[in-house]
């Protein structure tokens, strides 16, 4: 288990990098936590790695009243940390804390796991559930790639050529908003065998305005569910979020592996659904009354 | 003009002490610590981030060496299990706490899994404020990235405490 | 008075180098050896047409390649099968590079050996081997149904019928008041220990000797294993077992094809040559147990005491049997455990699979027996509705019953007399423990939090400490250090500490005088290995037995010295005075000088025992029957194994929205004999727990159709951290062994054993449902409750009559 052959370049700039990117199967080195296992599995062979831990300028997490842009080279850990970011979009942290360990997390970065598109990564479910975009740096110039046209399948984004994901952005919590995350997994740290992130809004007199949810380890590629019909209108303390749950487990299409089968993770989709709400839906009161 | 290499020269701290070494750049930060600088304390489980035996500490946070190529940590500084304990001035050693409380605790059979949680807990032990009581959720954390198929870990957990009680009293 | 270090919880010497990252395991030497890399089959079952190493040619770094082509004389011959046995009918093992045909994926074809491993992995990429593709054979089920064979000659896949019976037990079925009949499995999981295999080769040209360091458990037998095969004659191979990263078992196989092939390519190349094994490799071809299917029929009374017994069980054995039917024959012969049982039959058709080999892995065939017993214990309580504990107390072997013979022929094969034990006192203080009779109140807390909750038990009795033998030898130095070596190695499981205390304590020496060394050749060259619990009872009673050769030695000639009876003398702090009498002593030290007659005198402490200083001429210096210095070996062997036994119990909780399944209470109570270090004793007691709570809930070998392992990775492979072991609760009960000299009993393996069978009973216990496939995840436990099929047991209709489980 050693990786094959390749060539190394860390530029300081961003016109390098994608200079080299432009070479015949370069490929970009972040954290690294998911690559390097497949370099020493001799499953990814790149003939170069581009590596851009010395790039200035990615390694920042930015709280707006808008939302929080989060670097390229920003850790895991770091973001798990950011109490600005949580106080803005609080699924940061909470989905953040389900990756992995510490120390995968101090090495990790969050925009790589974006990038990585692993339907069992928290991230990508994060980025899609908060409406989020990446930006991506080519030689032509930067441009923003909303997470539908992202994501295209398990591990492929539809980004080509010499390019590099800068940052993502993940749009602020909505007012009267509360949102949850929660995954089971056979072991604690391990990929989820199903994780929900959720985010309710209520309107001005307390009722459920809005459901939706995202799920880890569940479809291909990140998808975000209008759960809003199950539960639109009633009181959020009293919402029958087991409706909502119910409806969930329709929506969605998992997978067996061998871990869970399809239908277990369905009834995960249910169960996970059901319980963040609860707490979500405690959020988005407290955060009306405030 | 950017430098595309397949070999090069790393400088780096280990321990306290700059070290070189020209590697091909997969050189792996396990296997340069091991094989090209000596330092066999770091073992190497999986080889690919699960098992937490080859955790070191980078710029003082743990990471997987088995994670990073040795190339990423030119001009930073590495700590691995030898590094854990402070000469005495007098030719000995001054074990970490953590590296005692192991042993009076039992805490480890075939060994091979022990630089590891060592370095990962002894990091975690000296981020916090020690006169605060160590929770059982922060216990859990600190051991709950490594693997060891020997302890069942029950003893590991008791030398964490022994090992921030020992702090504590410290100071 | 010298403290006595037996018995106390001693702190571990192998610590001080371990902690600060001085141990020394495999792949910390030599580091300027070439590097073994290997091409092993991607294909279950597979013919080899072709192999192309031309595209490897070029690679920088290469130095070279062996294929089977390149084996000679013995080294072309099949492995050995290690443990030969009259049942085992159609053994069949591998060869150290296929040859011809591959059995499991992982089997080596190609042994690549360069200037590092990297560049042994690149050269093993580049070569192309062309297969032809044979139908593929994976569980016990496909193989007992036969529509393919493993190996074209033994069309059934059958390699041994191991059958023991103890009286007729059709007609003794026939006349029970109740019988009962199911069918259970087991699956795969394997040792993992943290470090894998490994090997390092230096051939010396000029003295045309070998040194091989392995990380084995058995380094005596890889040395006469290597000199057999490469055709080395005994006394120029030496094989060393340095710190060893754990083992479990799959480190007492040998010889590895690596441990001959690097060795022989170090002689061929004139170059230290290491191989580490990978994870990978360690999955796929290493070695892995635990599957079975078992068939129990059993005979019982109004009062559930069982009448007889019939099992028959399908052991999946892999592809290959280099370690004999050990582990089938373990199975048959300990699954009677701690009871009378009046008649007994066991069958294990032991059959062939396309998947990597299965020779013992912590508990070897026992947590298997454990299961088909005690859940058999658990039916007849639940058809009887009799509480489990109950029915397991009315048939245990009373106390007053030992040495009880079961009337079975053991793995050793020598016969099962069980030596000692307290098997009520076991089940007393484990009820006690668990709390047993309060189960039903913590139901129904649990159920008022929307919990299933269930409790579960299990008995073992483990036979330890097998022979033939084993040696140990202890030499005092003019210097005062106390030399102690024995053959076999260690683990982890601190030899070098409570081989210490033994000899502490048998000499009289303080411990921080000994120095024990374990598994090197060239230190003992007799040895079996380290297996079956059996290092402290065989290498610790041959400790002993060498330590008082030294002391009665050391006696003889103090007492010379100090004109006085040996019988007046005592050695305390190294120190040989006469009792009672302070100030006429001499040092152990001095004696050890003064028992080497000598004529040079190379140092301070040798003038004493010079021609010229010693003065009686009517003797000669070393009396006839005598030997010059102050050191004995001694060997133990005993005339049959061990007994130890234990009880474990398990309370689970099980959300009911999600089935996961949460072991909120893990009690065990476990009686080794007397106890050299209890605090060792302990860390293995919790080592085995975590062990078996992962086969019951965690770990299993996920092979597809294709005979593909598709979990081969710590990702996927679910070996718990410390988040999934449950806190352990232990209490300890102590029947001296008395077969051998220090009353010990095994402790190695025991925690393991009663995992799977008191998990899955908890587990029946609070969902109502029949368990019999472990271990079980909580996906399966969805299935299993939403399957309109599924077996509810008695004790679910009874309680769901009376209303108190929703």
């Amino acid at each position: 288990m050693k990786p094959a052959p390749f060539h190394y370049a860390d530029p300081g700039t961003l016109e390098e990098v994608l200079a080299v990117l432009g070479q015949e199967g370069a490929k970009v080195l972040a954290g690294g936590q998911s690559l390097l296992p497949l370099l020493s599995m001799r499953l990814a062979a790149p003939a170069t790695l581009v590596d851009i831990n010395k790039v200035p300028g990615l390694d920042a997490v930015e709280a707006t009243g808008d939302g929080v842009t989060v670097g390229a080279l920003v850790r895991h850990n770091a973001l798990l940390h950011d109490a600005a970011a949580a106080r803005v979009q609080p699924l940061l942290a909470r989905a953040t804390a389900n990756v992995a360990h510490p120390a995968i997390r101090n090495r990790g970065t969050t925009v790589g796991s974006i990038a990585h598109a692993d339907p069992s990564g928290e991230m990508t479910s994060v980025l899609a559930l908060t409406d989020g975009h990446v930006t991506v740096a080519m030689p032509s110039g930067r441009q923003t790639v909303g997470w539908r046209d992202f994501f295209v399948g398990p591990l492929e984004t539809s980004i080509s050529g010499p390019a590099v994901v800068t940052s993502a952005f993940f749009p602020a919590l909505p007012p009267r908003s509360g949102t949850a995350f929660a995954e089971i997994a056979r072991r604690k740290g391990d990929y989820a065998v199903c994780g929900a992130g959720v985010v309710v809004t209520l309107d001005a007199g307390g009722r459920v305005a809005s459901v939706r949810a995202a799920y880890v380890s569940v479809g291909l590629t990140p998808e975000v569910h209008d759960l809003t019909d199950a539960v639109i209108g009633q009181p959020a303390e009293s919402a029958d979020w087991a409706a909502a749950g119910a409806l969930a487990r329709t929506l969605v299409d998992p997978d067996t592996d061998i871990h869970a089968s399809a239908d277990y993770r369905r009834l995960l989709v249910g169960v996970l659904t059901e319980r963040t709400l609860v707490s979500a839906a405690a959020e988005a009161v407290g955060r009306t009354a405030a | 003009m950017t430098n595309v290499d397949i070999e090069r020269t790393v400088t780096v701290t280990v321990n306290g002490v700059p070290r070189e070494a020209t590697v091909p750049v997969r050189r792996l930060l396990s296997d340069a610590l091991r094989h090209d600088l000596g330092l066999t304390g770091t073992h190497v489980g999986c080889e690919h981030g699960v098992c937490g035996a080859c955790t070191v500490l980078v710029d003082g946070d743990p990471v997987r060496s088995c994670l990073m190529l040795a190339v990423q940590v030119d001009g930073r500084s590495v700590t691995t299990v030898e590094g854990l304990a402070r000469d005495d001035n007098r030719g000995g050693q001054v074990l970490h706490p953590v590296q005692e409380a192991f042993r009076e605790c039992h805490a480890l059979q075939c060994g091979f899994c022990t630089p590891g949680f060592l370095i990962t807990i002894a990091a975690g032990l000296e981020k916090r404020d020690n006169t605060v009581e160590l929770t059982e959720e922060e216990v859990d954390d600190m051991v709950g990235g490594n693997l060891c198929r020997c302890t069942g870990y029950a003893n590991i957990k008791k030398a964490v405490h022994h090992a921030a009680a020992t702090m504590r009293d410290a100071g | 008075m010298t403290t006595k270090l037996f018995g106390e919880p001693v702190r571990r010497r192998e610590d001080a180098r371990l902690i600060v990252g001085k141990g020394r395991y495999l792949d910390d030497i030599g580091h300027s050896a070439l590097a073994a890399a290997f091409v092993r089959s991607p294909h279950a079952h597979a013919r080899i047409t072709d192999i192309d190493v031309e595209g490897a040619l070029d690679v920088e770094g290469l130095v070279a390649i062996y294929t089977y082509e390149d084996l000679h004389g013995a080294m072309a011959e099949p492995l050995p099968v290690l443990i030969p046995h009259p049942q085992l009918t159609a053994a069949r093992t591998g060869h150290p590079l296929a040859n011809g045909e591959v059995n499991h994926v992982g089997e080596a074809v190609v042994m690549v050996v360069a200037t590092d491993r990297y560049i042994a992995e690149d050269a093993a990429e580049r070569i192309v081997v062309s297969y032809e593709e044979l139908p593929v054979v994976v569980g016990v089920d496909a193989a007992r149904e036969a529509a393919h064979a493993v190996h074209d000659e033994i069309p059934d896949n059958v390699g041994a019928r191991h059958h023991q019976e103890t009286g007729d037990v059709e007609p003794a079925l026939a006349a029970s008041p109740h019988t009962l009949s199911f069918t259970q499995y087991i699956e795969r999981s394997a040792s993992m220990p943290m470090e894998g295999k490994g090997v390092h080769a230096r051939w010396d040209a000029d003295d045309r000797s070998l040194r091989v360091y392995s990380s084995t458990q058995a380094s005596t037998s890889v040395r006469a294993a290597i000199a057999a095969k490469l055709e080395l004659s005994l006394e120029k191979v030496e094989v060393v077992a340095p710190d060893v990263g754990g083992g479990f078992g799959v480190k007492i196989v040998h010889p590895w094809p690596e441990e001959l092939l690097v060795p022989m390519a170090a002689i061929a190349l004139g170059q230290e040559v290491k191989w580490s094994e990978d994870r990978r490799e360690h999955f796929i071809s290493s070695a892995h147990e635990r599957q079975q299917r078992q068939d129990v029929t059993v005979g019982y009374d109004d009062d559930g005491r069982i009448t007889a017994l019939d099992v028959h069980v399908w052991h999946d054995h892999g592809a290959y049997t280099p370690y004999g039917i050990i582990v089938p024959i373990i199975t048959a012969t300990q699954l009677v455990g701690p009871y009378v049982i009046p008649v007994y039959r066991v069958i294990v058709e032991s059959v062939y699979t396309n998947t990597v080999i299965v020779t013992p892995y912590r508990g070897a065939g026992r947590p298997q027996a454990c299961y088909a017993m005690e859940r058999t214990m658990d039916r007849i309580a639940d058809a009887l509705d009799l509480d489990r504990a109950v029915v397991r107390e009315r048939n245990l072997i009373q106390p007053s019953q030992f040495p009880y013979d079961q009337h079975l022929t053991f793995q050793d094969g020598r016969p099962v007399i069980y030596d000692s034990g307290d098997y009520p006192g076991l089940l007393d203080k484990l009820r006690a423990l668990v709390d047993w009779s309060s189960v039903e109140d913590l139901r129904a807390q649990a159920a008022a939090r929307g919990k299933l909750l269930g409790i579960g038990m299990a008995l073992y009795v483990e036979g330890t400490g097998p022979g033939p033998y084993e040696g140990g030898h202890v030499q005092v130095l003019g210097s005062g250090k106390v030399l102690v070596a024995t053959g076999l190695t260690s683990q982890g499981q601190g030899h070098e500490t409570s081989f210490a205390q033994i000899v502490a304590s048998e000499l009289g020496v303080p411990i921080e005088d000994v120095e024990v060394t374990t598994g090197d050749t060239r230190r003992f060259p007799y040895a079996v290995g380290t297996f079956a619990s059996r290092a402290a009872v065989m290498s610790g009673n041959a400790i002993a037995l060498a330590a008082r050769g030294v002391r009665e030695k050391a006696l003889r000639i103090a007492a010379d010295v100090l004109e006085v009876d040996p019988g007046d003398l005592e050695i305390d702090e190294g120190l040989v005075q006469v009792k009672g009498v302070p100030g006429t002593s001499i040092p152990l030290r001095t004696v050890a000088v003064l028992s080497n007659p000598l004529r040079y005198a190379f140092d301070e402490a040798a003038k004493q025992a010079t021609q010229f200083t010693t003065h009686d001429d009517t003797r000669p210096p070393v009396a006839e029957g005598d030997a010059p210095g102050l050191e004995h070996r001694d060997y133990y062997s005993p005339i049959r194994s061990t007994f130890a036994s234990g009880a474990h119990a398990a309370v689970v909780e099980i959300d009911t929205q999600t089935w996961e399944i949460d072991v909120v209470k893990y009690a065990v109570v476990h009686d080794c004999g007397n106890v050299v270090n209890p605090m060792i004793v302990e860390g293995q007691v919790h080592g085995g727990v975590a062990q078996g709570v992962a086969g019951a809930l965690y770990e299993r070998m996920a092979y597809d159709k294709d005979g593909q392992l598709q979990n081969a990775s710590f990702m996927d492979f679910l070996m718990p951290y410390a988040s999934e072991v449950p806190d352990i609760d232990i209490d300890h009960q102590q029947t001296p062994s008395p077969l051998n000299p220090l009353g010990i009993k095994g402790a190695g393996e025991a925690g393991v054993i009663p995992g799977t069978a008191a998990i899955a009973s908890a587990i029946e216990d609070a969902v109502g449902r029949r368990i019999a496939a472990m271990p079980i995840s909580p996906t399966e436990l969805y299935d299993l409750m939403r399957n309109d099929d599924t077996e509810l047991t008695e004790a679910h209709r009874r309680r769901s009559g009376t209303g108190a489980m929703a």
